[in-house]
């Protein structure tokens, strides 16, 4: 009985946390609590987002009007490489993992840390460092490549290539020390009795995650080097005047950033099959098909690389090949929509700003999956490649996917994070405006991308312009409702109310370590279990959260 | 449902499609003006209403739920219902699949008939570099924007002189990289009459987005009477003047300077009537007869020097154009009789 007092206990605002044990910088930039790890991820993660979204917005209102708005072409070049950049290798790729995953992975063990919780500082020490050689190039004239880098363009530019791909190649080994670290924690840290499918599905996706960083990370590196390589010393790999061939430079980079696509989108998906069955308070539908979907994608993300090369004049045999791959991969992911879907279904459905965030990922996610089938079918791919159709067709899947589900997360543990509630109010207004805004943006840009507006343009000819316009404006509501986010979250750390325990009702082991944790996690042993059960919880309307009910109780 | 699908893609191939021929732009997609823009429209559309009707069906299932089985009161329990189906999950995993495999083909089918172009295809050269095309026709001729005849098909070969770019005709539904190093290749056949986009859809620098030039599709007769005119690139220019366009047109300014520097061959900066010495140790006057054959078989005489590396322009040069390049030699020469070396050219001459 003892055993429940702990998470049947008032919130331990107050008491002893992982937060308030310990004080100083050092006690965060040398800590090697989990916990504290990933709320330095968290607060770098949105410090560069802050950032790429500036950038995003210098972007738009550049793009107002067909000719000149506020910058030249070389500082438009700059300004969409270093919003690529910053977006993907600073904020979405260690995003959910790094930052999220770090947080509740061990607690969703029931475990203290991760396994190797050195190795873990180690990897934000080396995001940190990667961080700062990449924002050098900023202060040294920026650079105009493209995130792609694309050779011989980036062997050839007088702009600070080496040192943004210096970068990339540290903030590499941060994502790979990441990975083997969650591999390794769940392969030896799991609680007795918690077998791999007993585990709650966000572990199941940080798994096939970390299996892709692993894996594929490391060609990225390569390919940082070589073509780090090829400016500095003059070897010709990449640029044909040196003897280089410049195709083989899109195979390396794809070969690593397709499948960090689903570096980006599986933890997103992990997340979202925890709240939608919270959030339903009902068992998730099709427990083992997510989970095996997950690494199924995992498995043929590294099959489809070359579906971003059809007009790059690789073999018409190649292309059919890609192309019927790039469909295989659509499967696990309708598999997943379904059974979110299934999971509502007579479900008991709260509408709290996680669940809103969920709702919206499934609409956005669906019509970036969708439009995904026009680009892996090889004649409509020619027409749309290389224009605002892709564009459209990425920031649906990754900012309507992983960031609409990042801040899903955000606000589903938040609560469990600063032992705070933020306004439940001010969060479901936000998270539609944030999903209305981002609609008006790119829903635009699908139409003005098949009409044939190519990406990367800096002018455009006239007949493009009312796109730009609508799309413009959507952006700028857009980032109204991310201030709004930012406003009240950082309002709920001083003025929120206490978080329960167990505010949403979760029944993964995170729920049952008081709101903060303490350093160790658990103050008792947690209760292990199916994390989909709810049927041993009961609703405290006291503090606003459910509770575990009494063993006696439960003998009912 | 699939069978009405596939019975409505049954016109995707070819160019016979019975709706979405050649016409004019829709919400979606621009004007078509070539014969494959129809098969790629049917497409279009085929994966839009499959993607419509799905999105549709997905999203009022999620509305019917979300309203149907809102939570009415804190506390409160939904009824018990199965967490798993396989007859269920079997059924909407073969769906997807069958009807991806569909899409593929198509997507597939459509593509193999882009990307292989007739026999009889009328060939135009194409050069990327930053950030301008040049379109090379095969009697020599070059121009900035693109000339094609209406109905007949039209094969670009393609390159870039520096990094990749890449060549997209919306209008078409064709686009293809230029790739430094290599010849890559697109056809189509133009249906349509008019003037249509070609953009650079490959990031190039600074000017990516001004690489823009026009496509002009022109009726075959008129196609026919434009060539002819322009291929006397002569026409109503004074010998000299056109001997520049000679110079420039068909390559002579890739190797030979005009300011006195030499570059992989010699300038013409003064060299008309100049004493040339060569690699065999022979020695002639520059004259009429001297350039001449200096285009004609330049490898009979080496300029000591330099290397052998100068293509013939035998059967590319007319005698026209050998009197006008020979005109425009003189007026840069110093040597040559009765002419007097332009000053604007003066500061490398040896």
């Amino acid at each position: 009985m003892s055993t429940h007092d702990a998470t049947a206990a008032p919130p331990a605002v107050g008491g002893e946390n992982y937060l308030n044990c310990s004080h100083g910088f050092r006690s965060w930039i040398f800590t090697l609590d989990h916990k504290r790890i990933g709320v330095m991820y968290l607060a770098s993660i949105l410090s560069f987002f802050l950032l790429g979204g500036i950038l995003a917005l210098l972007i738009r209102t550049e793009l107002l009007t067909p000719t000149r708005t506020l910058m030249s072409a070389d500082d438009y070049n700059k300004v969409f490489t270093l919003h690529g950049a910053i977006m993907i290798f600073l904020f979405i790729i260690p995003g959910i993992p790094a930052a999220l995953g770090n947080f509740v992975l061990p607690l969703m063990l029931g475990a203290k840390d991760v396994a190797l919780p050195r190795l873990n500082l180690a990897s934000y020490h080396l995001y940190l460092i990667g961080a700062l050689i990449a924002v050098l190039s900023i202060v040294q004239g920026g650079v105009d490549a493209g995130w792609t880098f694309y050779a011989p363009y980036s062997t050839t530019t007088n702009t600070a290539v080496v040192t943004l791909t210096f970068g990339v190649f540290v903030l590499g080994f941060s994502s790979v020390f990441t990975g083997l670290n969650f591999i390794v924690t769940m392969h030896k840290m799991r609680p007795a009795g918690m077998g791999w499918f007993d585990m709650p599905l966000m572990l199941w996706a940080l798994y096939a995650t970390s299996i892709i960083q692993v894996l594929a990370t490391p060609i990225l590196g390569i390919t940082m080097v070589l073509l780090i390589v090829e400016r500095v010393m003059g070897i010709g790999i990449f640029d044909p005047a040196l003897g280089g061939d410049p195709v083989l430079y899109q195979h390396f980079f794809w070969f690593y950033s397709h499948p960090a696509v689903y570096i980006m989108i599986l933890p997103a998906m992990g997340i979202i099959s925890e709240v939608i069955s919270v959030f339903s308070r009902k068992h998730i539908f099709g427990y083992r098909a997510i989970a095996y979907s997950s690494i199924a994608i995992a498995a043929f993300s590294f099959l489809v690389w070359g579906h971003h090369m059809f007009t790059s004049g690789q073999s018409d045999l190649m292309n059919m090949i890609f192309s019927a791959l790039t469909f295989s991969v659509s499967i696990p992911s309708a598999v997943k929509m379904f059974n979110w879907l299934s999971t509502m279904y007579k479900g008991s459905i709260r509408f709290d700003t996680p669940m809103i965030y969920a709702l919206s990922f499934m609409f956005l996610f669906g019509i970036g999956g969708l439009t995904g089938l026009f680009l892996g079918s090889l004649a409509t791919d020619v027409h749309l490649h290389d224009t605002y159709f892709v564009v459209a067709h990425f920031h649906y899947v990754m900012f309507g996917g992983t960031v609409i589900a990042f801040l899903a997360g955000l606000h589903y543990w938040w609560p469990k994070m600063f032992g705070r509630m933020y306004d439940e109010k001010w969060g479901r207004i936000s998270a539609i405006i944030i999903s209305v805004g981002f609609n008006i943006t790119f829903f635009t840009q699908f139409v003005m991308g098949s009409q044939g507006m190519p990406r990367r343009y800096y002018a455009y000819v006239d007949k493009f312009e009312p796109y730009h316009v609508i799309s413009s404006i959507g952006s700028y509501l857009m980032a109204a409702g991310f201030f709004m986010t930012a406003w009240y979250l950082v309002k709920s750390l001083y003025r929120g109310r206490p978080a329960p325990a167990n505010p949403w009702g979760g029944a993964s082991m995170e729920w049952q370590a008081a709101s903060p944790p303490v350093l160790h996690n658990f103050t008792d042993e947690p209760v292990g279990g199916d994390p989909y059960d709810y049927s041993n919880q009961d609703y405290d309307p006291a503090t606003g959260g459910y509770v575990l009910r009494k063993p006696e109780v439960s003998d009912r | 449902m699939i069978l009405s699908g596939l019975l409505n893609t049954l016109s995707v191939r070819g160019a016979g499609a019975p709706f979405l021929a050649t016409g004019d732009g829709t919400f979606w997609l621009p004007v078509r003006a070539s014969e494959a823009a129809g098969s790629v429209d049917n497409l279009f559309y085929f994966i839009f209403w499959i993607s419509l009707f799905f999105f549709t069906l997905l999203m009022a299932l999620l509305a019917i739920f979300a309203v149907r089985y809102r939570r009415r009161r804190e506390g409160e329990e939904p009824e018990p219902s199965p967490s798993h189906n396989l007859a269920v999950e079997v059924v909407w995993t073969a769906i997807p699949v069958l009807l991806v495999a569909v899409i593929f083909w198509f997507g597939f089918q459509a593509y193999v008939d882009m990307s292989t172009p007739p026999l009889n295809a009328y060939q135009i050269q194409v050069t990327g570099q930053k950030w301008k095309w040049t379109f090379t026709y095969p009697n020599g001729y070059v121009d900035e924007l693109l000339h094609v005849p209406a109905d007949r098909p039209v094969q670009l070969v393609m390159t870039s002189q520096d990094v990749i770019h890449s060549l997209s005709i919306p209008a078409f539904r064709i686009k293809r990289d230029l790739v430094p190093g290599r010849y890559s290749k697109a056809w189509f056949t133009a249906v349509r009459p008019g003037d249509y986009d070609i953009y650079c859809a490959e990031y190039c620098g600074t000017q990516h987005s001004s690489m823009i030039s026009t496509v002009k599709v022109l009726p075959p007769e008129e196609f026919d009477a434009w060539m002819l005119e322009h291929s006397d690139i002569l026409s109503g220019l004074t010998p000299v003047e056109g001997g520049e366009r000679v110079y420039n047109v068909l390559g002579c300014k890739q190797c030979h300077t005009l300011d006195g520097v030499a570059g992989v061959g010699p300038t013409f900066r003064d060299l008309f009537g100049s004493e040339r010495s060569f690699k065999d140790g022979g020695r002639a006057l520059a004259d009429e007869n001297y350039i001449s054959s200096s285009v004609l078989d330049p490898q009979s005489q080496i300029v000591q020097g330099f290397e052998p590396v100068m293509p013939t322009f035998k059967g590319r040069i007319k005698d026209q154009e050998m009197t006008a390049l020979i005109a425009f030699l003189k007026s840069l020469s110093e040597h040559a009789p009765g002419e007097e070396a332009p000053a604007a050219v003066g500061a490398g001459t040896p």
